[in-house]
């Protein structure tokens, strides 16, 4: 069994249907891309398995355990936007982290940090959107989960940041755990994505593994998913 | 990102990649192989991709694998030496398949051949 099993999910939001029948699995070691369009639901389905959201109907389980506040210790979320506070500095969100959550590996968030060019001390309002981008980044990654979220890990970001952090996500790939990367820069994510999922209007559309669907399409998945939409 | 043509499976490029540095001798028998997360933080992909190279090379006796050591290019004269040949005759016909394409008789190839030979470095 994967570490994610996502089975007949349905959310509403009222009449609105956002999510549709979304079937998915992850194993450990897993890299997977997430793709579609603008209000497709990507970020819906990110927050019902960190449990931000509860289904509508079907079931989500992360290790074989239905959504609950035991199961947040295990999911990392990265949301897309920046939570931190503007008057915390480095080290004070450090430090939160370091509190509150189990498992946050310190060694790693520091070593992150040197990696990135960030100093412990920088006030988050002074940093650039990149390197504020960094900072979440390198908090989400240290915490040790089995299931990595990470919502548009690269929006808004220069091309040499993003770079960075690709090969700042490659470099702290674990075996033992799944990730799950939310993006509109396909191209970026290319290489480095196990398994492509497309979603629309709620919707899988297509969900399969990396070199496979370049060998049956004959195309990149960043082509594939300009012809798909 | 990275220098792979995206529509083609990645580890086929790779693969390519190491049989090339075999052949030009960059890569020696009995030379170790860097390790999976190593080769995939140097070229930005999957580890899981580079880990498939590494098992389809080993299929094709161009590798082997030591558990727990890591992956080293086969030291045996011989069958290296197969492997140069078989190499190259895939190129050389894929080369005449594209010549042949465009309609370019063996003797006209052949002038060719000659006339600009020298001028490639």
């Amino acid at each position: 069994m994967g570490v994610l099993e996502v089975k007949g999910l349905y959310k509403y939001y009222g009449k609105k249907c956002a999510l549709k029948n979304v079937n998915l699995t992850g194993d450990l070691g897993e890299i997977v891309g997430l793709f579609g369009p603008n209000g497709s639901g990507k970020t819906t389905l990110l927050k019902l398995i960190i449990g931000f959201l509860r289904p509508s109907s079907g079931s989500i389980k992360v290790d074989g355990k239905d959504i609950n506040y035991n199961t947040r210790a295990i999911v990392s979320f990265l949301p897309d936007n920046n939570l931190l506070p503007s008057w915390m500095k480095i080290k004070d969100a450090f430090n939160f982290y370091k509190d509150f959550f189990p498992y946050f590996e310190e060694k790693k968030f520091k070593d992150l940090l040197e990696y990135f060019d960030l100093k412990f001390e920088s006030k988050i309002k002074e940093l650039s959107k990149g390197e504020q981008e960094k900072v979440c980044l390198s908090l989400a990654i240290s915490r040790k989960a089995k299931v990595y979220l990470l919502d548009e890990p690269l929006g808004g970001i220069d091309p040499a940041s993003r770079e960075r952090i690709l090969t700042g996500i490659l470099k702290n790939y674990r075996e033992d755990s799944l990730m799950i990367i939310s993006t509109h820069l396909i191209d970026d994510v290319e290489s480095i994505i196990d398994r492509a999922v497309f979603i629309s209007n709620g919707e899988i559309l297509i969900d399969g593994k990396a070199e496979t669907l370049r060998e049956e399409k004959k195309m990149s998945i960043d082509k594939l998913f300009r012809n798909t939409f | 990102m990275t220098d792979f043509d995206e529509r083609i499976p990645i580890y086929l490029q790779i693969m390519d990649l190491i049989k090339k540095k075999i052949i030009k001798g960059e890569l020696k028998g009995g030379d170790k192989l860097p390790s999976v997360r190593e080769l995939a933080l140097e070229l930005k992909v999957n580890p899981n991709t580079v880990q498939r190279v590494y098992q389809e090379l080993e299929r094709e006796g161009i590798i082997e694998t030591v558990k727990g050591v890591g992956s080293f290019v086969i030291s045996n004269e011989k069958k290296l030496m197969k492997l140069k040949e078989n190499l190259a005759s895939e190129r050389i016909k894929a080369f005449i398949k594209e010549m042949k394409e465009i309609n370019l008789s063996k003797e006209d190839l052949n002038l060719l051949l000659a006339k600009y030979w020298e001028e490639v470095n």
